[in-house]
């Protein structure tokens, strides 16, 4: 570790992992202006049938990172699900009854497009050194930072870093080099997914069956992708053959009793899979810090597994910069930890629910599952009972120390700790939407009739002679307020819905962390109350103790 | 805490008694066995209250496990 002390190669951060948790995290960094090296053991993008539903958080975080729209463009959006139960429709839902979003509930999309894409936003930005070929083989850290040892095509190299992001997937080779452990449960159960091409006219939606005719007493899903790819999931339970099952001569009779003899279809991939519901204890380890499945797994109803990774990196980033460049303490990491455990349990506790819905575990709760089922058809409450996967929204972090208790009452879901909605907006007499304006840095969201008042430019003005970026963000009615102000944004809000979102009224103010959550929110604005708000989500105040020993 | 009414509540428990029997009546037990699924689900939206659900799964299984079977 003498060489940590001596330079050599030396960066703030190493990502390792270039799936898509990886990606994401080193490409915010990178964008956020610091020097990043992506670290993977391959050279290629994950292959055949893994993830495919990216949700509307996912995208617009993605969108953040300047790749969004590659990838709503490619993917295939989606908001409505069916439930069958035997052969008989049970209920139809939708994920996103209401308009006035960028970007749809969920898209369908590959996941090796998605990492395809974050890789060409990766090679856009000149300070993320992509690595290929380089394979993690030892890792010591200490008080000064972390020796990371590496296999290479050209031998192994001894790179330092102040901070190790361990993306490195469910196995987490980093996990069992720092002999930590990650634990759940396990579930016995087999599903078989194949993806086949086809042309069918089936409407794009998620269709679920539960004991449908062609897999008694057993489940199914079918999804659409692009390029005339269809997912199908074929629950088999534990007794199957995983070997035997993912062979062509048993998956496409399995295919065919799905579709009927009318549709012509190939095979473009099948494999065999179990799950388990995971996590380490703690995701952050001093100077390495795990994200995405390597730091917890679920089950895929509900995909919650990628999009759950990609919220980590997302929350990750800003404070990684913050603590790098000496602008919040290091405890402000500490509060990755809180936030991204406390979201990883409830995506486990989702998805377990889930999964025992679908695999009852006994007799009476099959008797229950059915009964569920039956009613459904045409009780209402049941339909809210049937579980065929919770699927993926984000956390509402409301217990997180960043945030700043309300003072006054405040209507509608916009709490501190939840994501920022979106709504659409005017600027600059071009539509838009709010949450383009929303991320990177704070941003101080202030909602007004007229022209902004004196009091708000001074507060957030405050801000330009501190160390912290504050943005603020005007938001007027429609055509209350032509002009612009200098270096301030001014957005209309054209169809209203900024305002009923955010229940925001004349001189309504929030404050948005840079990841785009909410962390405060006031009536009324002044300085003191918006420096206490920064201060508590950075956790400022304690800068002095920013060496404190872990 | 909402606790489960364990009053007299019903004005007519001999015939809701009657009827809860009747409707089982030709079912095999398996039939019975759904039938009383559905009735409880339908039963507990009705109540609503979880903390008064609770209450009453906490009761009715005490009735099982205060008496185990000899
Ligand atoms: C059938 C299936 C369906 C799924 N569907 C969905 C879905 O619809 N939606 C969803 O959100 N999720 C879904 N998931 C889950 C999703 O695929 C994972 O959660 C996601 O891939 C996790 O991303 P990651 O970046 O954390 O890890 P990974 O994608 O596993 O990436 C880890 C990377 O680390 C690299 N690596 C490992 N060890 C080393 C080392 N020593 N040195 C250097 N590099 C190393 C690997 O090469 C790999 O590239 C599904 C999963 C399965 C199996």
């Amino acid at each position: 570790m003498n060489a940590i002390a001596n330079g050599s190669f030396r960066r703030p951060v190493a990502v390792v992992g270039a799936g898509p948790v990886g990606l994401t995290a080193a490409i915010d960094l990178a964008q956020q202006g610091l020097d990043v090296v992506l670290l993977d053991e391959d050279d290629t993008r994950a292959i055949g049938s893994r993830a495919i539903c990216f949700s509307k958080r996912t995208l617009e975080i993605f969108d953040r990172l300047g790749c969004g729209e590659r990838m709503a463009r490619k993917g295939i959006g989606w908001r409505v699900g069916k439930v069958y139960f035997r052969d008989r429709l049970v209920y139809a839902f939708d994920l996103l009854p209401e308009s006035g979003y960028r970007r749809p509930a969920f898209i369908n999309l590959q996941q090796y497009y998605v990492e395809d894409f974050l890789i060409e936003r990766a090679c856009e930005l000149p300070n993320l050194d992509l690595r290929w070929k380089n394979k993690v083989v030892g890792l010591v850290q200490n008080d000064e930072g972390v020796e990371l040892r590496v296999e290479t095509p050209g031998g192994t190299d001894a790179l330092f870093f102040d901070f190790v992001v361990a993306a490195d997937g469910a196995r987490s080779p980093i996990r069992a080099m720092m002999g930590l452990e990650t634990k759940g449960r396990v579930f016995r159960d087999r599903f078989l997914i194949a993806d086949v091409k086809m042309s069918a006219d089936f409407p794009t939606e998620r269709w679920f069956w539960f004991d449908p005719p062609f897999n008694r007493n057993q489940s199914a899903l079918l999804h659409r992708q692009p390029d005339g790819v269809w997912r199908i999931d074929f629950q088999l339970g534990w007794e199957a053959d995983p070997a035997l099952e993912k062979q062509p001569e048993r998956v496409i009779p399995r295919v065919r009793a799905l579709l009927g003899s009318q549709i012509d279809f190939t095979l473009e991939w099948a494999s065999v899979y179990t799950f388990s519901c995971l996590r380490m204890e703690r995701f952050r380890h001093g100077r390495v810090i795990f994200a995405g499945d390597a730091a917890h797994g679920v089950s895929p109803f509900g995909a919650r597994g990628a999009n759950s990774g990609i919220q980590d990196a997302d929350a990750l980033g800003w404070r990684l910069r913050l603590v790098l460049e000496g602008k919040a303490p290091d405890r402000l990491l500490d509060t990755y930890d809180a936030e991204r455990v406390f979201a990883a349990d409830e995506n486990i506790l989702n998805s377990t629910r889930s999964t025992d819905f679908i695999t009852p575990k006994s007799g009476v709760s099959r008797t229950f599952r059915n009964a569920v089922l039956e009613l459904a058809k045409d009780h209402p409450f049941a339909q809210r009972m049937v579980n065929s996967g919770r699927l993926s929204v984000p956390s509402t972090l409301t217990e997180s120390a960043l945030n700043t208790p309300d003072c006054e009452p405040f209507a509608g879901a916009m709490v501190p700790g939840a994501v920022a909605s979106d709504a659409p907006v005017r600027c600059a007499g071009r539509p838009d939407w709010l949450l383009a304006h929303i991320g990177n840095a704070f941003v101080v969201l202030y909602f007004t009739d007229g022209a902004p008042q004196d009091g708000v430019s001074a507060a957030v003005r405050e801000f330009e002679r501190s160390s912290i970026e504050v943005r603020l963000l005007i938001v007027t009615r429609p055509n209350a307020f032509a002009g612009s102000v200098s270096g301030i944004t001014v957005v209309e809000d054209s169809d209203g819905l900024c305002a009923r979102r955010y229940d925001g009224r004349p001189g309504t103010c929030y404050v948005f962390r840079p990841d785009q959550h909410v962390c405060a929110r006031s009536r009324r604005i002044d300085a003191v109350w918006l420096r206490d708000a920064i201060d508590r989500a950075t956790c400022a105040g304690a800068l002095t103790l920013a060496k404190e020993v872990r | 805490m909402k606790a489960l009414t364990i009053e007299p509540n019903m004005g007519r428990p001999d015939d809701f008694y009657e009827a809860l029997v009747e409707a089982h009546r030709d079912l095999t037990d398996e039939q019975s066995q759904a039938l009383n699924a559905a009735l409880i689900l339908l039963l507990a939206n009705h109540v609503g209250e979880l903390e008064v659900l609770r209450d009453a799964l906490r009761r009715a299984r005490k009735t099982v496990t205060d008496n185990p079977p000899r």
